[in-house]
Parts: structure tokens; sequence; C-alpha cells
């Protein structure tokens, strides 16, 4: 590993310690904004819990910092099909991000069928699919088989969408 | 002779054609799962919480217990033909299993592997026949502080002990501990952490939180990290074992069960520490010590049955007290939460019909497992052969679909998002996921049994420690956070590194070496948690 990266990867770890550090100080100042009223039934009230909450993200923030900044680097997680030889991946997962959120956004006005096809399409592309005649009759199978799967097995309605009328 | 009548009930009711129909779903679907890279039983039985939503929840959790109980048989079928085990549990397995396919002795490591996991899970299964009931009547008479206690016992466990990393396992309890805060405090009715979100008052959905971390997290971080190169499986007949195996096989199976079960059992958890006892024993035994490293086939069957008989172990801590140790159970518990039914030692006089039945169903769902997987071994290995862009892009599909239709509401989807982006920060960052989960769930089941210690004592500290049972736990949690740190602190003095994970990994460089340490670290931890 030369020194560059593993000066990056201390960097970049450095600043997921600084995100506990943060949630830590919400979670604590979101407690010390709550009304404690002494009362026999609830004698340490609300806050008590958030705080030590809020005391065990501050401590390991503090804690990963210190480790990080002596070298000790985490190791991704392994798996059967992740390689973790190669830096993420953004090409990969910045359109996989994209299409989920275009879904999100989607569902309710196109509805499920149309938002489901494109979000199983596009992050089947994304995650280097190339026949896309397959994967296009694929998505459309996957969205209209849920959408009627649920209605008929299941009773739950998923919104029609623009398709309303025709599904 | 009360326990076996209800027994026999429960078999009467996990025996309908429906609930039979239920298990073989379960089994089919777990053992796929369990081959399938990236997707494992937790988050199978995540995806499903959906669906089974207006299910009969017996059936459900008939299904739930297949998909658990087939997860381990399909993981080691991975892990020995491919030598990439998903999860640590099946990492022993991978070591001697995969050498013994590449010596073309895949079909009797399948053999040994899937006849002992059901000699370890029928046998685990009557032991939590026996034993679940004692627990419960036991677990009856505790009062709040002894809950407490038991519940932060299990927190502290699963954070400290398990993980290879101390200060990032109690990162990733700190997270799931803030999550579980979220939303309206049952007792003083004030909101936490919603920041004025109407969507966040009733807390975050289970479900929600479920799948994002193990569905669209995990995916997220395959995708980020997509082997490019497909992984190589060795092909396979159908299992079967020579007189000779069966010869090396059964006593490794036994004493793998009788490593198995109480370490499952006890709230602490855990199938790592005794699929590892398992090999060190077996490699000690054997009369072939020069095989183990090369693929000795008693290096398959003790570590084997020593996971299955955990995972039957597991849901004594789940049934008897409320309190799940792996990530499937805590998906089944928050299933059970879900359809509005107490988990706890309650469980067991409130719902008989259901415990019962589904204790039977592990019996069915272990025999069935057997069934399917003997024969059918070369079928399964074939899914590792299915196109990954289908399989993650279909993960995101069915774990939106999933997480959306609980509520029907796009705001739920944000929340996906958002907590699936912090699943993936916590692989990358090396943060195990088990503590986050678990953070959420019982982090706020201990929040009211502390509340209810503090109400009982009438706000005086001391009612934290006013039951034995409690003090004898604080002394216990306390001995398991300082003694790791002793050993850790004399081997550096002795500057031998301590990393478990490490050991294993460099063992397949150096054998004869790395070895030696391992089997020096896992007396160090038979002696840290006898004691």
């Amino acid at each position: 590993m030369s020194e560059v990266s593993t000066a990056k990867k201390k960097r970049v770890e450095l600043l997921f310690a600084a995100f506990l550090l943060l949630i830590g100080i919400i979670v604590f100042v979101d407690a010390s904004q709550l009304h404690s009223t002494y009362s026999q039934a609830d004698a340490i009230g609300p806050k008590a819990v958030p705080y030590i909450v809020s005391g065990i993200l501050v401590l390991s923030a503090i804690a990963l910092g210190i480790t990080v900044v002596r070298g000790n680097l985490a190791a991704g997680e392994e798996g059967e099909d992740v390689d973790l030889s190669q830096p993420s991946d953004w090409k990969v997962v910045l359109p996989l991000l994209g299409f989920f959120v275009l879904n999100l956004l989607l569902i309710n006005w196109a509805g499920w069928v149309i938002s489901g096809t494109i979000l199983f399409f596009g992050t089947a592309i994304s995650l280097g699919s190339r026949r896309w005649v397959l994967t296009l009759v694929i998505s459309l199978v996957l969205a209209l088989g849920s959408f009627y799967g649920f209605y008929l097995g299941l009773g739950i309605k998923l919104p029609a969408g623009i398709l309303s009328g025709v599904l | 002779m009360d326990t076996l009548n209800l027994l026999m009930d429960g078999f009467a009711s996990a025996l309908t054609p429906i609930n039979l129909l239920f298990a073989f779903a379960g089994v089919v679907l777990g053992t796929a799962v369990g081959v399938l890279p990236g997707i494992g039983p937790a988050m199978a039985v995540a995806l499903l919480l959906p669906v089974t939503f207006g299910m009969e929840t017996s059936s459900a959790l008939i299904m739930f217990a297949g998909i658990y109980y087939g997860g381990m048989y399909g993981g080691s079928t991975t892990s020995i033909l491919l030598n990439t085990p998903g999860e640590s549990a099946t990492v022993i397995t991978a070591i001697e299993g995969h050498k013994m396919a590449k010596a073309g002795r895949a079909s009797q490591a399948l053999a040994t592997a899937a006849i002992g996991s059901f000699v370890a899970g029928t046998i685990g299964t009557a032991l939590l026949v026996t034993v679940t009931p004692i627990v419960v009547k036991f677990a009856v008479s505790l009062g709040a502080p002894s809950y407490f206690a038991i519940m932060v016992l299990s927190l502290v466990t699963v954070t400290a002990v398990l993980g290879s990393s101390k200060i990032r396992g109690f990162a990733s309890l700190g997270l799931g501990l803030a999550i579980g805060l979220i939303g309206m405090d049952p007792v003083s009715g004030q909101k936490r952490l919603t920041f004025g979100f109407a969507p966040l008052v009733d807390g975050i959905d289970i479900v929600v939180v479920a799948v994002a971390v193990f569905a669209i997290g995990e995916a997220l971080w395959i995708a980020a990290h997509l082997r490019l190169t497909p992984t190589r499986t060795i092909p396979v007949g159908t299992p079967w074992m020579g007189k000779e195996d069966w010869k090396r096989s059964w006593k490794p199976w036994l004493r793998g069960t009788a490593f198995g079960f109480p370490f499952g059992a006890l709230p602490a958890g855990g199938a790592e520490v005794p699929t590892f006892l398992s090999y060190v024993t077996e490699k000690k035994l054997s009369k072939h010590p020069e095989e183990f490293g090369h693929g000795a086939i008693e290096g398959v069957a003790g570590p084997e049955a020593a996971n299955n008989a955990s995972a039957a172990g597991t849901l004594t801590p789940m049934l008897a007290l409320g309190l799940p140790t792996n990530a499937t159970a805590a998906v089944m518990l928050a299933f059970l939460t879900m359809k509005g039914i107490q988990p706890g030692p309650f469980l067991f006089e409130n719902e008989p019909d259901l415990v019962w039945a589904l204790i039977a169903s592990l019996f069915i769902g272990n025999t069935l497992l057997l069934l399917i997987n003997l024969p059918l071994a070369p079928l399964w290995a074939r899914l590792l052969k299915i196109p990954r862009p289908y399989l993650y892009a279909g993960i995101l599909f069915f774990a939106t679909l999933g997480a959306f239709s609980v509520n029907m509401q796009v705001a739920d989807l944000w929340i996906l998002l958002l907590i699936g982006l912090l699943g993936f920060a916590l692989r990358r960052f090396g943060l195990p996921v088990l503590p986050l989960i678990l953070g959420v769930i019982i982090g706020p089941m201990a929040e009211e049994q502390l509340r209810k210690t503090f109400q009982l004592s009438a706000g005086s500290v001391s009612g934290i420690w006013s039951e034995p049972l409690a003090v004898g736990i604080y002394i216990l949690i306390a001995i398991l956070l300082i003694l790791p740190m002793l050993i850790s602190f004399i081997r550096r003095s002795r500057g031998i590194q301590s990393d478990l994970v490490e050991t294993v990994l460099g063992e397949e460089h150096e054998p004869a070496k790395h070895k030696a340490e391992l089997t020096g670290e896992k007396e160090q931890r038979v002696g840290k948690d006898e004691s």
C-alpha cells in the first residue's frame, strides 16, 4: 500500500469518526431539550437513556479517531462477490442511488409498475448487465408480477399512478 | 410429560398441509439464500416481513424457521464449493471443506456437512425443548433489574466479545441505540430525535431498518466492489459418504453439537467461538492430524455441527427471554413485535400454540432440509451461476417494494435510503452490523426495564443492583470487558498479533506457524468464556 492512499484512507475514516461524534452531539442536544418532570413513576425521565447513548457515540467516536490516527484502519466487510482489492467503484454506486431516488420520486405519480420497471432495469444496467432486451423483459415481468401478486395475493394495492385506468 | 404433550400439539398444528407447505417454502428459500452470494437468512426474513404481515402468525414463523435452518445448510455449500464464506460461522468449514472439494472429495464434504447439520440441528432442537421451559420458569421470577442486566449483557457481548474491533462494535451499537430512540417516548409522551418530521413520531419501522441495513446496505456495498472475474465453483455430484467417512464423522458431529448448543443458548451467543473450538478439538483428537489443512473430513463435520447446534441454541434466549443474539433471530423477534405479540418469558404462557408449532416445525424443517439437500446439491450449486446484475438489482427491487408496502409512504423510502447508506458506511468502515440491529431492537426494551427498575426503587440508583442475578451479571460483564484487554496487553508485550480474523486468513499462507497461534488463542478464549 502506498503512502498516499493510506493517508487518504485515514482522512476518510476520520471523517466517519467525526460523523459519529456529530450524531452523538445531536442526540445530546435533542435530549437536553426534553422536559423532565420528576415523578415517582418515572424517576429517571426521558433524558437519561439518550444521554447514555450520546455518551457511547461520543466516546467511541473519539476512540475511533485515536485508533485511526495510530494506523489501525478498517478492513471492509468480506463477502462472496466482494473484491476488496479495488477501491469503491462510484461509477456503479452513484447511478444505483440515482435510480433508487428516481423510483422514490416517481412511485406515486407514475405508479409502481412504471417506477419499479425503471428501478430494476436501471440498477441491473448500472451493475453491468448488457443484455438490454432481456433485462427490460425481466424488469417488466417483475414489476407487473409484483403489482398483481401483492394485489391478488396479499390484498395490498400498490400505487397504479398514471396507469390506474389500465391496470 | 407436560412438555411432550405440548410438543405433540405443536406437531399437530405444524403438520397441517398449509403449514407443511410453508415449512417447505421456508427450507427451499432458506437453502437458496444460503447458497446465493450476498443474501443471507436475515436479509431473506427481513425482505419477507412485509409480505407476511397479512399471514397467519404461526405459518409465517414456521416459514422463517425453515429459512433460518436452511440458510445454514446453503451457507456450507457455498463455502465448500467456493471457498468464500459469507459469514464468520462458516469460515472454518471453508478451510477444510474447500480443500476437500479441490481434492475431488466435494461430495463427501457436502454430505458430512449436511448430515452433520441434520444430526446437530435435531439434537439441538431437542435440547431447546428441554432447556427452554426451565429457563422460562426461572425467567418468570425475575424482576426488571435482572432483565435490564441480561439485556446489557447481551448487548455488551455481541458488541465487545464477538467482533474483531471493540471500538467499532460500540460505535455500531451507539448508532443502533440512537435509531431506537427516534420517536415518541412511551412514558412521558415527548418526541425524541424527530426534528419535527411527522413520519418519525411513531419511530422508524423495524422492517424498514432491517431491510435497509441487510438488503440496501449490503447490495450497495457489493455493487461498489463487485468482483468482475466470476468466481470458479467446483463441479459436484450427488453427496455421498463411504464407510470410512461415516466412521470419521459421527464423533465430530456429536462433539460439535456439544460445543455449539451451550454457546448459542447463552445470551452472549454466537457461532464463531464454538466452530473454532470444534475445529481445534477435532484436530487434536484426530488420528490423521497431518490431513488438517489439506482437507480433513473431521474439520468439516465438527464445525458444521457446531454451527447448526448453536443456531438451535440461539432460539433459547429468543423464546425464553425475548432476547435475540443473532441477526435472523433479531428479525424474527421484530416480526413478533410487529404482530403485537410480546416476546419474553410469558410468550410460552400466552402463546403456547405458536411456540410449540414453531419448535415442532424446526424438527420438520431439519428433516426436509436433509431430504432436499442431499440429492439436490448439484442443482443448488448451479444457483451460484446467476448473473450478478440481476441478483443485486433484484435485491434492491424487492427491498424497495417491501419497505414501501408496509405503510405505503414515500417517507419510508427516504428513511430506507438513509439507513441503507448508513449500512454501506458500516461495511466500508469495518463496523459490525449485528450490534446496530440489536441496539435498535433491544435498546427500547432495555430502556423500559431500566425505568421500571427506578420506579421500583423510587429513584434510588441502588435499584439497579437490587437483585442477586443482576449483581452476578454485572460482575460477568466486567470480567468480559476487562479480561480480553488484559490478554491483549500481555500478548502485545510479547509481540504477538491477536486479531482473530487475521490468524484465520493468514493460516492459508503459513499453515504451521499460524495454526499454533490459532490454537493458543482459542484456549484463551475458552478460559474467558467459562469465567
